[in-house]
């Protein structure tokens, strides 16, 4: 018998060392995904839940109806303004953070940094809840202030106008911490030769910004776009626990859209396209932005 | 004394742990809504003397989560052994097949008393000749009015009919154009189902499969409610856009308000003291004459998994005698369900609530098909685009038909497979 050559033999036991997660992705990803694709092309609702012989494969009409139905673009829309509103917003304000934490005139380093951390850490609803004391029409802090500045009381969450700007606020002061830390970590790995050449040159503060901050940390700052934007498609606690969807639907999101189908209605067969569209949606827009973003640490 | 009283405390104390030994605790999860969660240890408490055998366990369910928690209990075969049920939700778990029929102990009952029952509110948990759940508390809408503004536009009662109704709401609007007659948020699509239900023709057709929203009864229900808010009777708000019900209501801001009997301790408690003894209920005015409403709240069912559905409907039963009702009305101020319950002081003197007594005997339920929540939803959709203006409102209620039709498909498809639903 001849001796298997190393080479097979190394692959097959890095098989052996990747199969436990290997198998535990396969388990609880790719079958749950392909059960709910599945789920997708079928009509289960409350009576087949019932009786499963009730169950009917329907093909694509769980997709073709959905796209016809005008909450779900409404929703789509919805979600749509808060990811290109609230992704650059949310990058704006951990970028501008990560900077401040990272100068040298800056004490208190690390207290800084946890500060900025806690809003992640708490959990949602909790956050979500003082969110909702804070924006009350007439109690609210905010109201209070914007009181004392001599503007009218708005109703953040009452007036479809206002409803997605404050849940846009919210979102972004509960995440930008997370970004935050990990664009510290890249800004912390610039290696500090090229600033003094860069001032050498004679570089201000801005372009030293510009062209050794931005460049060095573009692969990080790329990753953590399509992190957050994947994130920000997937919006439900928020209005879920603020506004309940409304008013006037104006902060249904797609993904609410889908519990409201899956678990309100019991169409879990709609549901499962929704969530099949939000999937391939998101995928998409992650492939364009990879085409136009450098490469990054993925 | 206290010596006595003592030795007979340990005796008990005695027996008790004597009893624990030897019987089996049945232990009994009862889950129940809100408020009526909120107190239903309270009202428990005698029960659980008189039958230490049975230890309820009460777990409390918010109601914007408990509709969701109880479908997905079903589905992970994760019942309790009763529960407290919207009865708009009765058909969606018997469409589950999750319900134990009451029918057999109903008719056995020394308590509960099929007759005593408003037969509206009754059948709302009747599907296909079975009871499936035991009414506990009711709710209707009808109306509330600010006497004073009535007297003040030159009317002595409410209205009755709906042109007496029209007529008195024109004269308040002549009164204070600034304000409005009738306040019918645009959000809320009860005033509208219980507008369409004074109808012979039902919402939904006998076989329970299609719907007839294109009727010529829906169509002139819908033109008398369009109507209120094309004349300027009523303003096209939603109740998010005025500060809250009770100030309004209380500044006169509007003269008729519908609502159901959860308003009669918020009024009593919130409206200003120059207002109180101004305000009054009456029933909802029909096209001719008093109108029907919709016959809401609560029932109490028994899961089909409950290992324990003896001793489940000892305590439904309990919950159903009328000294129990009137206890129950008092610490939550839920009308019962029961006409002898109507007869005992604490209720028979409430003059607020005398006029839903009246609207009771003329409740409907609701389409009893689990598809109904989602069509109610699509009324309000409806309502608010043809008072937007963004269509007519013959091609509003021929959307809102298709899609109600749209939804009762997979209805429709097993009815005619020869599936009885």
């Amino acid at each position: 018998m001849r001796p298997r050559r190393p080479q097979s033999i190394a692959r097959l036991s890095g098989w052996w060392f990747a199969a436990p997660a290997v198998t535990l992705i396969g388990v609880f990803f790719f079958v749950p995904v392909l059960a709910s694709f599945g789920l997708s092309l079928t009509d289960f609702d409350i009576y087949a839940l019932a009786d499963v012989h009730r169950l009917r494969f329907v093909g694509w009409q769980n997709y073709r109806e959905l796209m016809a139905t005008p909450l779900f673009w409404q929703a789509f829309k919805n979600t749509l303004w808060f990811v290109v509103v609230g992704v650059p917003l949310s990058l704006a304000a951990s970028l501008l953070m990560a900077l401040l934490v990272t100068t040298s005139w800056v004490r208190f380093k690390g207290l800084w940094r946890s500060a900025m951390f806690i809003p992640v850490v708490t959990t949602l609803v909790g956050s979500a809840l003082v969110f909702r004391y804070l924006l009350h029409t007439r109690y609210g802090l905010i109201n209070y202030a914007l009181h004392t500045l001599g503007v009218s009381a708005v109703d953040w969450l009452g007036d479809p106008h206002y409803s997605m700007p404050a849940i846009i606020v919210f979102a972004i002061w509960k995440n930008f911490g997370y970004n935050m830390i990990i664009l510290i970590a890249a800004i912390e790995a610039i290696p500090s030769e090229l600033y003094e050449a860069a001032l050498l040159d004679g570089a201000n503060a801005w372009q030293r910004f510009c062209f050794v901050t931005v460049p060095a940390i573009a692969p990080t700052l790329t990753f953590v776009t399509i992190l957050t934007m994947a994130g920000y498609f997937q919006l439900f606690t928020e209005p879920y626990v603020m506004t309940q969807g409304g008013p006037a639907q104006s902060t249904m999101s797609v993904l609410y859209l889908m519990y409201d189908e899956g678990f309100k209605w019991w169409n879990l067969g709609r549901a499962s396209a929704v969530a099949f569209v939000l999937f391939v949606v998101t995928y998409l827009v992650t492939l364009l932005q990879r085409r136009l973003a450098p490469e990054a640490e993925l | 004394m206290t010596r006595v009283l003592r030795l007979f405390a340990l005796c008990v104390l005695s027996l008790l742990l004597g009893c624990d030994a030897h019987r089996s605790v049945t232990v009994l999860r009862f889950w129940a809504i809100g408020r009526e969660g909120e107190v239903l240890a309270q009202l428990l408490a005698p029960f659980s003397a008189a039958h230490p055998e049975i230890e309820i366990k009460i777990e409390q369910l918010p109601w914007t989560g408990a509709h969701a928690k109880l479908l997905t209990a079903v589905a992970g075969d994760a019942t309790p052994d009763l529960c407290q049920l919207g009865n708009t939700w009765v058909p969606e778990l018997v469409a589950l097949k999750a319900l134990q029929p009451v029918d057999e102990w109903v008719r056995h009952s020394t308590i509960i008393d099929r007759s005593d029952y408003f037969d509206g509110i009754w059948a709302t948990s009747q599907m296909r000749g079975q009871s499936y759940a035991i009414p506990w508390y009711v709710d209707t809408r009808l109306l509330f009015y600010r006497k004073d503004i009535l007297r003040q536009a030159g009317f002595n009662r409410p209205p009755v009919d709906w042109v007496e109704w029209r007529t008195q709401m024109r004269a308040i609007q002549r009164l204070s154009p600034d304000k409005t007659a009738l306040f019918l948020p645009l959000n809320e699509f009860e005033p509208m189902v219980a507008l369409g239900l004074q109808f012979d023709t039902p919402l939904i057709d006998e076989a329970q499969a299609r719907a007839l929203f294109q009727s010529a009864d829906f169509t002139t229900a819908m033109r008398f409610y369009i109507g209120l808010f094309a004349e300027g009777l009523s303003t096209k708000m939603t109740d998010q856009q005025i500060s809250n019900v009770w100030t309004e209501f209380g500044r006169g801001y509007f003269a008729f308000y519908i609502s159901g009997p959860w308003n009669i301790t918020e009024f009593k408690k919130r409206l200003p003291a120059s207002v109180q003894g101004q305000w009054a209920t009456a029933p909802l005015p029909g096209p001719h004459g008093p109108g029907a409403s919709i016959a809401g709240g609560s029932s109490l069912a028994i899961f089909k998994a409950s290992a324990h559905p003896r001793e489940a409907w000892m305590v439904v039963e309990y919950l159903s005698t009328p000294n129990v009702q009137e206890r129950f009305h008092e610490l939550t101020g839920d009308l019962p369900p029961r006409r002898s319950t109507w007869n005992l002081p604490a209720i028979a003197q409430d003059e607020y609530a005398q006029a839903f007594k009246d609207q009771l005997e003329r409740v409907k339920p609701t389409p009893r098909i689990p598809e109904w929540e989602q069509i109610a939803t699509e009324l309000r959709v409806f309502a608010e685009h043809v008072v937007l203006g963004d269509y007519s409102m013959e091609e509003g209620l021929a959307r809102l038909n298709e899609s109600a039709n749209r939804m009762l498909h997979k209805r429709r498809a097993l009815i005619e497979a020869g599936e009885a639903l």
